[in-house]
C-alpha cells in the first residue's frame, strides 16, 4: 500500500500539471453545512457522506467531494472563463463494503466555460487521459443530456415528463414509470376502485397531520388527467429502449443514434453537440474510433452530470471504484445559482489508486 | 472462560426468554436484588447470563462480547449493516412479533402503494417547500428500504416513542415504526400502505460469528445447542 506521503506528492504533481493547463489552485473546508446536499440528494446522502451537527450550526457533512463548494465558490466570486484544481480528503460511508476507503484523496480539475462545451468537454477529457496513459485504463463515456432529450421530446403530457425526468438517475423507477405510462403494467386496483368512488373521502377518519384534504383532492385530479391520458407511443417508446442500449464506439454510437432521432428527432441537437465533442476529442488527440460510448452510462452514480460523462477504470481491481471520473454539470449550477445558470464540466482523480496500480505493474 | 449469553434484563421479553429455555430444560434466573442486573443459567455447564437491553445486545454480538444473544430481528438489522457476517441466526423464539411498517394518514385516499408515496412527496415538496417527514427510530432500515423502492423527496426525522402521535401534532406527515396488531395505528388515524412492510421481525437467538471460542466454550455451545434443540 502507498504511504499517504507518497500519495500526498503524487496530488501535488498532479496538482501542478493541471496548474500548467491554467487552473487556479482553491481549498474548501472539510466541514459542509449540510443543508445543499440534502436538498439535492435527499436522505440518500446520509448512506454515503458522514454528517455530524452542533446547536449553533445544525447539521454540517464531512465533505463527500469538492465539486458543491467549489462551484458555489465561482458562483460568489469567480470571473469567466475560470479553471480551478484542489486537492484533499474526501469522506465516504461505507455502510456494505468494508473493503471500500472512507476517507481518500482526491485530486480535481474543473473549468467554467460558456463559450465553447465542446472544447471544454474534450480539454478535461483529454487532461485526464494524459496523466492516466501509463496505467493502461479502460475509459468509459456517455452522455446523459441525450436521454434527457429524448424524455422532454415524448408526446405525452406535461406530467408525465416531469414524472421521468424525475427519475432520470434511478433507472428502475424510470422503468416502472415508462411500463406504467405504456400501459404494460395495469395500474393497481386500489387506483382503479379511488377514481371510480362516487364520495372517494367516505368513511375515512378526519385530516390530520400537514398535508391538507385539498392537496389529495388535487392528486386525485391529477391521477383522474393520468387515466384518460392516451398510453405512451409505441414508436417513441421503442426508440428509448433503443437508444439505452447503444453501446458502441463513438462515431458507431453516434450513427446509431442519429437513426435512432428519426423517431425521435428531440435528441438531434444533442446529437449535434455529442458530433461536436467527438471532433473536439480527435482535436485534442484522443483515438475516438477506439472510445467507448453508453448512452446509459453513469444514470446509477448520485452525481448530478446531466451532459458529458467519464470515468477511467482498472481492469486489474474489478472491485475497485474508478480511477477518475468526471462530467458535465450545467444543471447543478442552475441549481446552486437560483437559476444563473454557469456550464461547467471537470472532474476527479485517485492518486491513491494509481500509485497501487503502478505497484502492481 | 464462560460462554455468555445476553438476554434482554427486563418486562416481559425477558420473562418470555426464560421460559423459553425453561421448556429446554435450561433454566435462567436472575440473582441479588430485584434491581441487580445478575443472573444465572442452569442445566449446562460454563454459561454465564449477561443481563442487558435488548438494544444493546446486537452491539454486543459484533464486538464479540457476548457468544449468544435474544433480541429482535429489527434490532439487528437495524444496527448491524452486516449482519450476516457478524453474527448467525440460531433460532427464532416464536415471540415478540413486530412488524416495521410505513403508515399514513387513513384521509390520503390517493396513497396505497410506494408508487403513490413518491408521487404525494413530489408534490408536498413542491407545495410546502420541504420534504416529506417521515418520523421512525429505523433510519437505516427505512432509507434502504425506500432507496430500493425508488422513492424520494423525503425526509426521516428522529422519533424515539409516541411516534403514532407525531402526525397529529405535525412534526411528520407520515411514521415508519413497528407495529404488532395495528390497534394503535388506527386508534392514531393511520393506516398502512399495501406494499410497507419493511422488516417482519420476532425476538430470536443469535450467535456471534466474531467472539473467540476457546475449547471449554466450544463444548458449552454445543451442549447448549443440543438442548435446545438447534445442533
Amino acid at each position: 500500500m502507498p504511504t499517504r506521503a507518497d500519495i500526498l506528492a503524487r496530488a501535488a504533481a498532479l496538482r501542478d500539471r493541471f496548474e500548467r493547463a491554467g487552473a487556479v489552485p482553491v481549498e474548501t473546508p472539510v466541514l459542509q453545512p449540510a443543508e445543499t446536499l440534502l436538498d439535492l440528494y435527499g436522505e440518500d446522502i446520509r448512506a454515503r457522506a458522514y454528517l455530524t451537527s452542533d446547536a449553533l450550526r445544525g447539521e454540517q457533512v464531512l465533505r463527500p467531494d469538492f465539486t458543491v463548494p467549489v462551484v458555489q465558490m465561482h458562483m460568489a466570486q469567480g470571473a469567466e472563463p475560470a479553471r480551478y484544481t484542489y486537492s484533499g480528503e474526501v469522506f465516504r460511508r461505507q455502510e456494505h463494503d468494508p473493503d471500500r476507503a472512507n476517507e481518500y484523496i482526491q485530486v480535481g480539475y474543473e473549468v467554467f466555460d460558456r463559450t465553447d462545451p465542446a472544447g471544454a468537454d474534450a480539454e478535461v477529457f483529454a487532461l485526464f487521459a494524459e496523466v492516466l496513459a501509463p496505467l493502461n485504463l479502460r475509459a468509459a463515456t456517455g452522455d446523459i443530456g441525450i436521454l434527457m432529450a429524448a424524455v422532454r421530446g415524448l408526446s405525452t403530457t406535461e406530467a408525465r415528463r416531469a414524472a421521468l425526468m424525475r427519475h432520470i438517475w434511478r433507472p428502475r423507477r424510470f422503468r416502472a414509470l415508462l411500463d406504467r405510462f405504456s400501459g404494460k403494467t395495469p395500474p393497481p386496483p386500489s387506483r382503479t376502485a379511488l377514481l371510480a368512488a362516487a364520495e372517494p373521502f367516505a368513511g375515512t377518519s378526519p385530516e390530520i397531520g400537514m398535508r391538507s384534504r385539498d392537496e389529495v383532492e388535487q392528486r386525485i385530479a391529477a391521477l383522474r388527467a393520468d387515466a384518460e391520458a392516451p398510453a405512451l407511443d409505441g414508436q417513441e417508446l421503442s426508440a428509448l429502449a433503443a437508444l439505452l442500449k447503444v453501446r458502441e464506439t463513438a462515431p458507431y454510437a453516434l450513427e446509431q443514434l442519429r437513426d435512432i432521432a428519426v423517431d425521435l428527432p428531440s435528441i438531434t441537437p444533442a446529437l449535434d453537440r455529442l458530433q461536436a465533442r467527438i471532433d473536439a476529442l480527435a482535436a485534442h488527440g484522443i483515438d475516438v474510433e477506439q472510445l467507448d460510448f453508453e448512452a446509459n452510462y453513469g444514470r446509477t452514480s448520485m452525481e448530478y452530470y446531466d451532459g458529458f460523462v467519464f470515468g477511467f477504470y482498472a481492469e486489474r481491481m474489478p472491485n475497485q471504484p474508478p480511477v477518475a471520473t468526471g462530467g458535465r454539470y450545467d444543471a447543478l449550477t442552475r441549481h446552486l445559482g437560483r437559476n444563473a445558470e454557469i456550464p461547467a464540466v471537470g472532474g476527479v482523480l485517485r492518486p491513491g489508486l494509481m500509485l497501487e496500480l503502478e505497484a502492481m505493474a | 472462560m464462560t460462554l455468555k449469553l445476553g438476554v434482554p434484563s427486563k418486562g416481559r421479553l425477558m420473562e418470555k426468554t426464560f421460559s423459553w429455555f425453561e421448556k429446554r430444560g435450561v433454566t435462567l434466573t436472575r440473582t441479588g436484588s430485584d434491581r441487580e442486573y445478575a443472573g444465572a443459567v442452569d442445566g449446562v455447564q460454563g454459561v454465564a447470563l449477561v443481563l442487558l437491553s435488548a438494544g444493546e445486545v446486537p452491539r454486543e454480538l459484533a464486538a464479540g462480547r457476548i457468544h449468544l444473544g435474544v433480541t429482535g430481528t429489527d434490532l439487528v438489522h437495524e444496527k448491524l449493516p452486516l449482519w450476516n457476517s457478524q453474527v448467525q441466526e440460531i433460532a427464532p423464539l416464536g415471540f415478540g412479533h413486530a412488524d416495521l411498517i410505513l403508515a399514513v394518514p387513513q384521509f390520503w385516499v390517493d396513497v396505497d402503494t410506494l408508487d403513490d408515496l413518491d408521487a404525494a412527496a413530489s408534490a408536498f415538496r413542491a407545495h410546502h417547500g420541504f420534504r416529506l417527514r417521515i418520523a421512525t427510530k429505523y433510519h437505516r432500515l427505512v432509507r434502504e428500504f425506500l432507496r430500493e423502492a425508488g422513492v424520494a423527496d423525503y425526509a426521516l426525522v428522529d422519533s424515539q416513542g409516541a411516534t403514532e402521535g407525531t402526525v397529529k401534532n405535525e412534526t411528520a406527515e407520515m411514521i415508519a415504526d413497528i407495529t404488532s396488531t395495528g390497534e394503535t395505528l388506527r386508534a392514531n388515524h393511520l393506516k398502512l400502505l399495501a406494499d410497507g412492510l419493511i422488516l417482519k421481525s420476532q425476538a430470536t437467538l443469535w450467535r456471534s460469528r466474531v467472539a473467540p471460542y476457546p475449547e471449554e466454550d466450544q463444548k458449552a455451545l454445543s451442549i447448549l445447542l443440543e438442548k435446545i434443540g438447534a445442533s
